[in-house]
């Protein structure tokens, strides 16, 4: 039944939408949001906090969850008439497992959780939506809130390996990973710095177009130095073989760069394989992104050639591509 | 190796021509025709509707098909006593309505519809202190109301009002591990809100603080076969990131890292060529949100027929000339 049909209601003036002066056009609105919405302004207008108010803001929040200002009324209504939060609760579930990427419930969520001081429901509700897209951001933001504003990091290291074992390239998965060892064991440790490591090969094995894993690897090193961990460039050339990919390629031009950023002496042969790499990338194994690997190629040839002119690498890497004169 | 990856196919009969005249069209129209229901539940996003509307007609040379007086009357009755500006008439004021209200009366060097003092005020009040900013009065923090804040201040010539060096702090304290940037610390690095946090280092002066390599090369690997761009890894491409991805490109001096003519195949692929605008991806259905960014993409990329458009702000470069503004770009 229209609000405006209801006695109940009869006191109200209910207040037609304005879009402003000498509006162009005619706007078809269907019946029933327009009935709910002109009685949604009557409340406001009257700043009405009551019982018949907190239940219409359901209903507009069901027409239109994007409505930022409904969600806003109802928290100053769940305040004023001191609702139950446990309910409340209930009622963000729903709406959030109908409408799971909406901005405003997940932060409302977030001021009930805050205001019951309670998220013990949290990350098993958190999870359920993931387990419906395990990409959600709002999703992902809820968590890492709630991991650390209530220090609740124990299982998490587990979790994130469970949806890593069930996709192994979902990149907020990475991301979480990145996450929660950062703000417990942290990386110094060589030990959990190998640990990782190691994690990410094995990964790396099973999916090896995977620009997740590569971006986390280099990530997790890129401070410490690539080619300094021991054992890496051995492992990276024998995947080379066998789970080859742009990424694996890059990598290594990245491990090279490296090299020759941090090492002494003569390093003519590193040069040159790096340079192999990203003529490779760009002609070949992945043409798309041609111009970047040109870059990279003429930056490594700018910074650590010799210039000393007995030397072969210039000469030999004379390329359209690299557009490298000696 | 047979990997499958996460792209689009675009059909062989997918539009191929720039089809400027229709999209101008779609939007003059926009929200007149009967059927009008998703005008109406857009209705919280009006103002911002408002400026992709405005902003893609500026940039197709066509501004003066629209409404200027009745939406300057819009905008006056949106602004609040706080100062801060509504999406529409009876909604409550926020930092991204706020933004695209001064962003569309600046298209009409008309910013004194509002009073400029109060926005000011509003958005200083928004700053937290780490120096982050809340959309509004509720406390949401995201890195897109730092772009925001410091877009409406420096569009009205008042970047002076907030703590600029924390507000950086805190931008700064959402760079993640690949060079990218989320929406607070920890959160995944996000096209869409590392377009944001470049836009904002740029106003604020400090672009040299990014990885411009490291964070290039995560923005040129949104590239897909397709020639689409996603906004992160794994996911499918849409032409809004053709704004989001190719505008952080060009703020980082980087651009020229896209294949530029497989992109444009794509954004023009997303064109209706029954209803003019932009889809976001070939073959789904347009809306004015899309049409701007890829119209606002191809103008990146080049295209004669349109405008220049400021990477930053998203508004034709010869309203920022006239401004006098001139937000950094790396080279």
């Amino acid at each position: 039944m229209f609000y405006r049909d209801r006695k109940e209601w009869a006191d109200l003036e209910p207040v037609p939408q304005d879009d402003g002066p000498n509006p162009v056009v005619k706007i078809a609105y269907s019946d029933k949001f327009t009935d709910v919405y002109d009685y949604f302004r009557a409340l406001l207008k009257n700043d009405e906090k009551s019982d018949r108010a907190f239940t219409l803001t359901a209903e507009a929040i069901e027409l239109n969850a994007a409505n930022y200002t409904v969600w806003h009324y109802r928290r100053v209504l769940l305040q004023a008439l001191e609702k139950d939060l446990r309910e409340e609760m209930r009622y963000i579930t729903a709406i959030i497992e109908d409408q799971p990427k909406n901005y405003q419930v997940w932060h409302h969520r977030r001021m009930v959780v805050e205001w019951l001081n309670d998220p013990s429901e949290e990350l098993e509700f958190i999870a359920e939506i993931l387990s419906q897209d395990a990409k959600n951001y709002h999703a992902w933001q809820h968590r890492q809130w709630v991991l650390k504003e209530y220090k609740l990091w124990d299982s998490e290291l587990e979790y994130v390996e469970q949806l890593l074992e069930e996709d192994v390239r979902n990149n907020s998965a990475w991301n979480q990973r990145h996450y929660v060892i950062s703000h417990t064991t942290g990386y110094s440790d060589p030990s959990i710095l190998n640990r990782e490591v190691q994690y990410s090969l094995k990964q790396i094995k099973k999916a090896p177009h995977n620009e997740s894993v590569w971006n986390y690897l280099k990530g997790i090193l890129q401070d410490r130095g690539l080619s300094s961990h021991p054992g890496l460039l051995e492992q990276i050339l024998e995947l080379k073989e066998t789970h080859c990919s742009p990424y694996l390629l890059g990598f290594l031009v990245d491990i090279y760069e490296d090299s020759l950023e941090n090492t002494s002496g003569d390093q003519v042969e590193v040069l040159s394989k790096a340079l192999e790499l990203c003529e490779l990338l760009a002609q070949e194994r992945d043409t798309i992104r041609r111009e970047y690997w040109s870059y990279v190629g003429r930056s490594l040839q700018t910074k650590y050639c010799s210039g000393d002119p007995s030397t072969t690498s210039s000469e030999q890497h004379e390329s359209p591509i690299l557009g490298m004169k000696p | 190796m047979g990997t499958q990856v996460k792209d689009v196919v675009i059909k062989s009969d997918a539009p191929s021509a720039l089809l400027l005249d229709k999209h101008a069209d779609y939007i003059a129209a926009y929200g007149s025709k009967k059927d009008d229901y998703e005008y109406t539940l857009s209705e919280y996003l009006r103002m911002s509707g408002i400026y992709w509307g405005l902003t893609v007609m500026d940039l197709m040379g066509q501004l003066t098909r629209m409404n200027q007086q009745e939406i300057s009357d819009f905008i006056k009755s949106c602004q609040h006593d706080c100062g801060g500006v509504s999406a529409s008439i009876g909604h409550d004021p926020h930092v991204l309505y706020t933004l695209s209200a001064v962003q569309i009366l600046s298209l009409y060097d008309n910013v004194n519809v509002l009073d400029v003092d109060k926005v000011v005020e509003y958005v200083r009040g928004l700053q937290q202190e780490d120096g982050s900013f809340a959309g509004d009065k509720w406390g949401e923090i995201d890195t897109r109301f730092s772009f925001c804040a410091v877009a409406t201040l420096a569009l009205l010539g008042r970047l002076d009002a907030i703590n600029v060096d924390k507000a950086v702090e805190f931008v700064l304290s959402c760079m993640n591990f690949d060079g990218g940037f989320g929406c607070r610390p920890g959160s995944e690095s996000h096209a869409g809100q590392i377009y944001c946090c470049t836009g904002f280092l740029s106003i604020a002066g400090q672009l040299h603080q990014v990885n411009a390599d490291l964070l290039g090369w995560w923005l040129c690997e949104r590239q897909l076969p397709s020639g689409g761009l996603n906004g992160r890894p794994e996911k499918l491409p849409d032409v809004c990131y053709s704004w989001w991805v190719l505008a952080s490109l060009k703020i980082i001096g980087r651009i020229h890292w896209i294949d530029k003519s497989k992109l444009r195949s794509f954004i023009l692929a997303c064109q209706d060529e029954e209803t003019g605008g932009f889809a976001d991806r070939p073959g789904d259905m347009v809306d004015p949100f899309h049409t701007l960014f890829g119209v606002a993409g191809l103008s990146l990329l080049g295209e004669g027929q349109i405008k220049d458009v400021n990477p930053v702000l998203c508004m034709p470069e010869d309203v920022l000339e006239r401004l006098g503004l001139h937000p950094d770009l790396l080279s």
